[in-house]
Formats: C-alpha cells, structure tokens, sequence
C-alpha cells in the first residue's frame, strides 16, 4: 500500500535543487586566501570554521583559524583555552599531506589596546589605556568584537603574507544579534570616531571657549545635566588623546574592507534550517553582493536526514494510533507505535527544512549550498571536527 | 506587578519563550506587556504583524480558563533612540535641546557608544511601564511584562546598569534612574528566566549565567529547557536500541497486524530511529540532570515538529501554564 507513495527526499520533486558548494574544491584551491564563516548566532559557526580549518590542514593547506566564542571542550581539544591573542599549534592536527593547523581565540581587548600601542606614542597610549571612555569603548561597546574579530583577520592576512607560515586564514564571526553586524560595525566605529560631534568635543578641548556656538552651548549643557559633568570631561579627553589615532582607525577600516573584497576571500555564509537562521543567511547573501564581496556559497547545518523508510507521515501516525487502538499489551507493539511517531516526526520535520531551504533557493537560486546532517553528539573533539569535515566535503 | 526577564543562548529559543509565557500569563487573566530591545522585531515576525513601533500596541488575547476571560498581550519594540528622546522629553522638556542633540549625532553617541548608557535607556522604558499603577493617568496599567531580553553571555552585564555606569556617570539623572532601575530589578518583583535546549554547551552557558546573577544580586527566576524529545520509548526499549537488539522482527509482527506490511527498508528506518532517538534521550537525560542540580525551579517545552507558529506559540503556552511558570 504504501510502496507508491513517492519519497520525500530533501530536493526531491522541485525544480529548485541549488548548485552543490564544493567545499573540498574551495580549500584546496591555493588561491583561496581567506574563508570567513558568517551568520547568526547559535547555528554552529565556531565548529564550522574549525572543521573546515581542520580539514584544509588535513588536506595540505598551512592554515590558522581565528575563533570568537569556541566551546570550553573544543577549545580545550584545539590547545586553545588560553586567551593570549597568539595562534598556537593545534595538537593532534595531521600533518601527513604537507599542512599544518594554527589556532586562536580572540581577545578583543587586548588586540584594541594592541592597535593603539601600536599607532600612537607610548605616553599617548597609556593615558587612552586608562581612560573610562576607552576602557569601556573596548570592552563593551557592541560592535568591538566584531571590529577586533576584522582587525586581527587582517594582522594574520598580513602575518601570513609576510612569513609564509599560513596560506590559508579561516575566521569565525562574533554571535552578533544580526549576522551583518561584523561589516557594519568597524564603519559605525570609525564614522563615529571621525564624527561631527567629536569634532565639537574637541573643539572646546583645544581652543578657547568662545569658539562654542550656543548650539553647542545647548548640548553640551543638556548633556551635563543628563550623565554629569565629569562624563564629558572624561569623554573629552578621550577624544582629544584619540584624535590622532581616527585616520589611523579609518584607514585601517578601510583595508580591512578591501581585504574582504579581494578574489583570495570566500565568505561562508553558516545557517541552521531554522526561519530566522535562514532569513539572516539571506539578507547576508543579499549585502555580500551589494558590497561586491565574494560569496562561496551556504552551509546548511544540522539538517535533518529523510529516513527513505517508503512511509509518509501521516501513514506513520496512522499505524502507530491503530496499534495503540489495538490494546495488544504487548511490549513489542508499544516499541512499534513508539517507532512509528518518531520516524512521523523526522519527516514532518525533514518536510519542514526542505521547505524552509527551497524558499531560500528559490530567493537565491544561485548560491552554492552544502547541508551537513545533525549529528546526534555533540562535537568537541577533533574526531568530531573531522567527521563535520567529512559531511561538508561531501 | 511582575517583571519577567527572559534571556538564553543564541538559538534556544529565547524569544519564542518569552512570547509563550506572554501568552501563558495572559490566560491568568493578566494584562501582560511584552517588550523586545534587540531591534529585531521577533515579535512581529512570530505574530504575523506588521513591524511594531516604539508605542505599545495590541497585540494577541490570551485564552480564558475555567470561564475565566483571558486578558491581553501589549507589545512594544523598545529602541534606544527612541527611549532617549523620550527620557529627554519626559524629564527634561528639552525641546529645542534635545532636536539639537538628534543633529549633532549625541543620540547616535549616547545610544551605540556610550556603554551602559544604552541598556539604562532601554530598561528604563521597561522600569517605566512595570512602575504604572492603577492611579497612573493615560497609561496602561500592566499586571506583568515579560521582557525578550539579550543571550545569556550579556545578561548580567546589560541588567546590572550600575555597574556598566560606574566610573562613567557617578552623579547626575542618569545615575539616579540607574539606581532606581536596579532597585526594581534586585526586587522579588523581578524574575530572570534562563532558555536552554539539553545540550551540553546551552547548559553549561545557563549555570554559568546563573552563577553570575547571582555574583550581581539579580534574582533568578527559573530555567526553562526548550525543545526536548518526544518521551515515546522506554528504558528497555532505549537501552535495546543503544545496542542495536531492538526486536524489530517482533515490531514487523506487530505492523502486519495493523495493516502496514513491512519490508527492510521500512524496519532500517524505523530501528535506526529508535538508535538516534536513544543516543540523543541519553544526552538530554545527562543534561536534564545537569539542569535538575542547579537548584532553580524547571520548566520543559517539546520541540513542535512543524516549527513554531502561532498556533505553536498557544500550545507553548499551555504547557507553561500548565507546569506552573504562569
């Protein structure tokens, strides 16, 4: 009865099937400098990035993975639980085909307070060091980690260049509320630092006070009134020691996005079969290719697997109601109805992410997709990292 | 009065909780104010509205119990700006001042870099509406609300507004409304609940978050562990599974006795079914006791199979209702 039934394979059936995204042929190829693994929180970017970096290595690439947020046990197993900013060697990574495996996690602080040691004098850099503004401009404004996470991209592109020692830079992106967060956050940082309002901050700071326009007069005054004085004096003084760091910030912004640009990169954009996941992944397609930036292609990750048990799932809970409508005390007709509803759920879900994917494609149908099946453990190891490896090459 | 702080990992599912227990509430009965404030507009989208304004508005019933009516869900997507040049307004008619403000880029400043800053402007639109009493005029009295909060790695940091303030403003208004933001969310009025799923990394992020409300003196609320596993089989069938020695000969019996003759393919499928659903029961079940040591009061949602809608969003709701969260 139920062997006409036709499949309902992932694709099967729609004329939608997007193009398969070689992920083996992208990490082998040398021209392939940098890979960034962007999308929305929760959707398995950390693992991602560490198995593609894993499996590049593995397959002869020198590579370095920079992560955000690893997993305490998978940063544990990659020798990278220590938070010092420096790219260590992955134990355990192979190392038969010529590769080899970097990898870090990011501190962001450090790497902010390392921009400005680096640009401006020593006696500068510490009074900015100190300052409130800055101590918590680099520690918790919300875009930091996303403008460090591209800052040290770029010292490791420049690193890799320079010594040889990487030919492939792998980057995680910070679980931002939304997954564009990382491209428009070191512009908003380095629009604000080179802002009209600073401008006016500092105007005060440097000359005599008659140059205030009673405009100024008025913020400043309401300003005063709301946070308390203090607050802008410190804010001024932030302001007049980072003044000559802001074409510093721009012009590294800058590069930064021109790096992003550059043929040698390739942005993975990570979702999760999720509606918001993929709605995310889609505006990101969407803005990649506005800001002229290379899209890879998609990795849809833990997908569920169609069982191809020959039985739709409405047949499934059908037979499942019948045997328990059957009263046999039976355990193994208890075991059966019990079987039949999880393999009904698995396709009732199977049918939901197919849908969700086909919206997607049909929206995009030409990017490159690869869907990588849940496994039913957690990974955290880099057995767990290869067999990831394995289901995204195909 | 009740406020209800919902936050958990990236992908839990914290918003979707946060509506259900709106709506939850709702059928108690309660005239429930549901806040979002990460510009996301969740709510809009799990609701099927258009996007919501910076203004409270209608937004579902809760369903009546027992013959009693239902009462309402408000929403209100909270955005800093707009906070801010209430606050201004509000406290300080700055009506010339607070347009120059806009043109001079300070409410871009106050609001994305000034840290602490930020979060005071959006809990302080939450403290605003949970301090409404009946005797408030023009306003709409709640009995709770329930905020969509940001993910459990910023919670304490974006709850705990005094601190964030502390070395940035230590007079002035903003310090003032901080400390009275803090009095309300230190308060037994106020509950913060941690979303997680059953696995290991969400429930470690949760003890961790617990941990560290506690550090801060923010009081917890409970822990709810979202979209678990249908229990369908049994130890023994579990156990069975997990060793490959599920009897499905006798399960095969047992379908041609129902009408469903089955062939190898089918009894595969089905076995290695009851194989992924045990390794994954087993997992949850390690997790479910991680989360049973952690001494808060538990909640537990199914996964809907067909994903949540807002029909989904009613059944979430029962089954909080129904174990006690509302």
């Amino acid at each position: 009865m139920s062997r006409s039934t036709p499949r309902v394979g992932p694709l099967a059936g729609h004329g939608h099937a997007p193009p398969a995204l070689d992920v083996d042929g992208l990490l082998d190829d040398p021209a392939t400098r940098i890979i960034v693994c962007c999308g929305s929180g929760g959707v398995g970017k950390t693992t991602t990035s560490a198995a593609l970096a894993l499996r590049a290595a593995e397959r002869g690439r020198k590579v370095v993975v920079l992560t955000i947020d690893p997993a305490r046990r998978l940063a544990q197993s990659m020798g990278i639980e220590v938070l010092d900013n420096v790219p260590r060697p992955v134990p355990g990574s192979g190392t038969a085909a010529g590769g080899s495996l970097d990898a870090m996690m990011l501190d962001m602080k450090r790497t902010f307070d390392e921009v400005v040691e680096n640009q401006a004098t020593p006696e500068k850099a510490k009074q900015i060091l100190e300052n409130p503004f800055y101590i918590a401009l680099s520690s918790s404004f919300a875009g930091t980690q996303e403008y460090m996470a591209m800052e040290k991209l770029g010292q490791l592109h420049k690193d890799a260049q320079r010594t040889g020692r990487w030919d492939l830079v792998v980057v995680d992106t910070p679980p931002s509320r939304s997954a564009l967060d990382f491209l428009d956050a070191p512009e908003r940082l380095s629009s604000f630092l080179d802002g009209r309002f600073i401008r006016l901050l500092l105007a005060p700071a440097k000359g005599p006070a008659r140059l205030m326009t009673a405009g100024l007069g008025v913020v400043t005054g309401a300003l005063n009134r709301i946070l308390g004085t203090h607050v802008l004096r410190d804010m001024q003084t932030f302001v007049a020691a980072f003044d000559t760091l802001f074409g510093g910030f721009r012009q590294r912004a800058q590069h930064t996005f021109e790096l992003l640009q550059a043929p040698g990169t390739a942005f993975l954009v990570v979702a999760a079969p999720e509606p918001d996941a993929l709605r995310e992944a889609a505006y990101f397609v969407e803005r990649l290719s506005e800001e002229r930036m290379p899209l890879a292609g998609l990795v849809v990750n833990r997908a569920s697997v169609d069982p191809s048990a020959g039985l739709s799932a409405e047949q499934a809970v059908a037979a499942a109601e019948r045997l328990d409508a059957a009263g046999e005390d039976r355990p193994s007709s208890e075991v059966a109805s019990g079987l039949l509803r999880l393999l009904a759920e698995r396709q009732r879900v199977v049918a939901r992410e197919t849908r969700l994917r086909q919206r997607f494609a049909t929206a995009h149908p030409e990017v490159p997709t690869a869907v990588v099946p849940a496994l039913s453990t957690d990974v955290h190891d880099l057995d767990g990292l290869r067999r990831i490896g394995v289901l995204l090459g195909g | 009065m009740q406020v209800h702080v919902v936050t958990g990992k990236g992908g839990t599912g914290k918003s979707t909780v946060a509506a259900a227990l709106a709506l939850a509430l709702a059928s108690r009965g309660k005239q429930v104010l549901l806040c979002e404030v990460e510009g996301r507009q969740g709510i809009a989208q799990m609701f099927d509205v258009p996007p919501l304004p910076y203004e409270e508005r209608p937004l579902a019933h809760g369903p009546g119990h027992d013959g009693e009516p239902g009462g309402e869900v408000f929403a209100l997507a909270i955005d800093p700006e707009s906070a801010l040049l209430e606050y201004l307004s509000m406290y300080y008619r700055l009506g010339r001042a607070g347009k120059a403000l806009d043109k001079f880029g300070v409410i871009d400043f106050a609001t994305t870099i000034a840290p602490g800053v930020r979060d005071v402007l959006l809990t302080g639109k939450v403290y605003e509406a949970a301090q409404r009493n009946k005797r408030s005029k023009d306003a709409r009295h709640y009995d709770a609300v329930v905020l969509d909060a940001p993910p459990t790695g910023r919670i304490s940091q974006f709850l705990n507004v005094n601190d964030e303030l502390a070395g940035l403003a230590k007079v002035g208004p903003i310090k003032t409304q901080a400390d009275a933001i803090m009095t309300l969310l230190r308060s037994p009025r106020t509950a913060v609940h941690l979303v997680t799923v059953l696995e290991e990394m969400p429930v470690q992020e949760t003890a961790d978050g617990i941990t560290e409300l506690r550090r801060v003196g923010l009081p917890v609320g409970g822990v709810v562990m979202n979209l678990t596993r249908p229990q369908v089989l049994d130890g023994d069938a579990r156990e069975a599974a997990l060793a490959d020695a599920l009897p499905l000969a006798e399960v095969g019996a047992a379908l041609e006795r129902v009408g469903l003759p089955a062939d190898t393919a089918l009894l595969d499928a089905l076995g290695a079914e009851g194989r992924d659903h045990a390794e994954r029961r087993r997992l949850e079940d390690t997790q479910r006791a991680l989360v049973g040591a952690l001494d808060v009061p538990s909640y537990e949602l199914t996964r809907l199979p067909d994903g949540v809608d807002l029909g989904g969003l009613y059944e979430l709701a029962a089954q909080l209702r129904e174990q006690g969260m509302a």
